[in-house]
């Protein structure tokens, strides 16, 4: 099953560039000359989202590299301790919507450290695949189109990271 | 964001100085920025590819059949958008790659889905609740298989990395449903 989803997701982009240039062709499109017209645009566009993920990479490789992510960790880890929760899935829970080479990198670390088949790494694993990391897609989408008032997006998103920690260490917790 | 950001760095420079982080602290600056740098580099790439793929799909007319066929399901949780609007392809195609686990089309395309909705707004500077609901389903990362969690699970000998399958697509699909709950509630509630 998984063989034939991770075989169907490598067939998707080179079908779907072929269907798009058969047809544009049989449209009668210049399919070379339109490619180019729209890559154009990339170039721009990343311009616009520079400055934004500049902005909030600084803060947040900062965060972490003044011991303010260890402190705030360690303070929710013995808030949470009636829970029994493994101090990793505290890091990860903080770490995931900031960074996603963090992450992945924390993952490799406790995958490593405290065993494949340990409750941590269950726990970290179904957080690793059901989080995303939520400052770099607000900086990537906001940042494309310069977005300045968010209304109550980011605190939507905040609870709903929040949410989405709570139900995947539940979830892991059935694994 | 102006208030996180604020209180990212401002908490962080304090511990900086309260705890002697301070060298590492200047140091990550400059690696945020380096970092920042080498991410925009590999968007540039695949954002200018999607950009030229969709550009054909817009020549040929494709978008708008896309978006004719998939208006009936699209246009359920985004009300207003009109008729057979570009934005509706790039959301299906987003939502596509994301479910797929195709990292590198799906934010070029939900680049381009912000694009288009932008299309649609009015005050340039204010997000539309539109915007609003296409980035919540994407933060809620919903995809059929995380492959690059069972890679690394596989690479260090787990005895089943597969079984994380079911636990991760009830997970996301929970809190996928719980963040546009959390959404709309805020709207009704703030209206």
């Amino acid at each position: 099953m998984i063989q034939y989803v991770n075989y169907l997701s490598l067939l998707i982009i080179p079908l779907f560039i072929l269907f798009t240039i058969l047809y544009g062709t049989f449209k009668k499109v210049r399919v070379y000359d339109s490619f180019i017209a729209g890559a154009k645009e990339g170039p721009g566009v990343i311009l616009n989202i520079f400055p934004y993920l500049l902005t909030i990479f600084v803060a947040i490789k900062g965060f972490q590299a003044s011991g303010a992510f260890d402190f705030i960790r360690n303070g929710f880890y013995h808030l949470f301790s009636f829970l029994d929760i493994p101090i990793e899935v505290i890091s990860m829970a903080i770490i995931k919507p900031l960074s996603g080479s963090a992450s992945t990198a924390l993952f490799t670390d406790i995958v490593k450290t405290s065993g494949p088949d340990s409750m941590a790494t269950k726990i970290t694993a179904v957080i690793m695949g059901s989080a995303e990391t939520t400052f770099y897609v607000l900086a990537v989408y906001l940042g494309a189109i310069g977005i300045k008032k968010t209304r109550y997006l980011v605190p939507v998103c905040l609870i709903a990271d929040f949410i989405g920690i709570v139900v995947a260490v539940t979830a892991a917790r059935f694994l | 964001m102006n208030v996180i950001w604020l209180l990212l760095l401002s908490v962080s420079i304090v511990f900086a100085v309260c705890t002697g982080n301070l060298e590492a602290f200047t140091k990550s600056i400059f690696e945020g920025a380096k970092s920042a740098v080498e991410i925009s580099l590999f968007l540039l790439g695949i954002v200018s590819i999607w950009m030229g793929i969709t550009r054909i799909l817009e020549d040929s007319g494709l978008i708008y059949r896309i978006a004719h066929l998939f208006k009936p399901v699209i246009s359920r949780l985004f009300k207003n958008i009109p008729g057979d609007h570009p934005s509706i392809s790039a959301i299906t195609l987003n939502v596509l790659a994301n479910l797929f686990g195709l990292g590198n089309a799906a934010t070029p395309l939900g680049i381009k889905a912000m694009q288009e909705l932008d299309t649609l707004n009015e005050d340039k500077e204010t997000i539309t609740f539109e915007m609003m609901i296409f980035i919540v389903i994407n933060t809620a990362s919903i995809q059929l298989i995380p492959f690059s969690v069972i890679g690394i699970l596989a690479s260090y000998n787990a005895k089943n990395p597969a079984a994380i399958v079911l636990p991760v697509l009830i997970a996301t699909v929970v809190s996928a449903i719980s963040a546009l709950i959390v959404l709309f509630s805020f709207r009704k509630v703030l209206k």
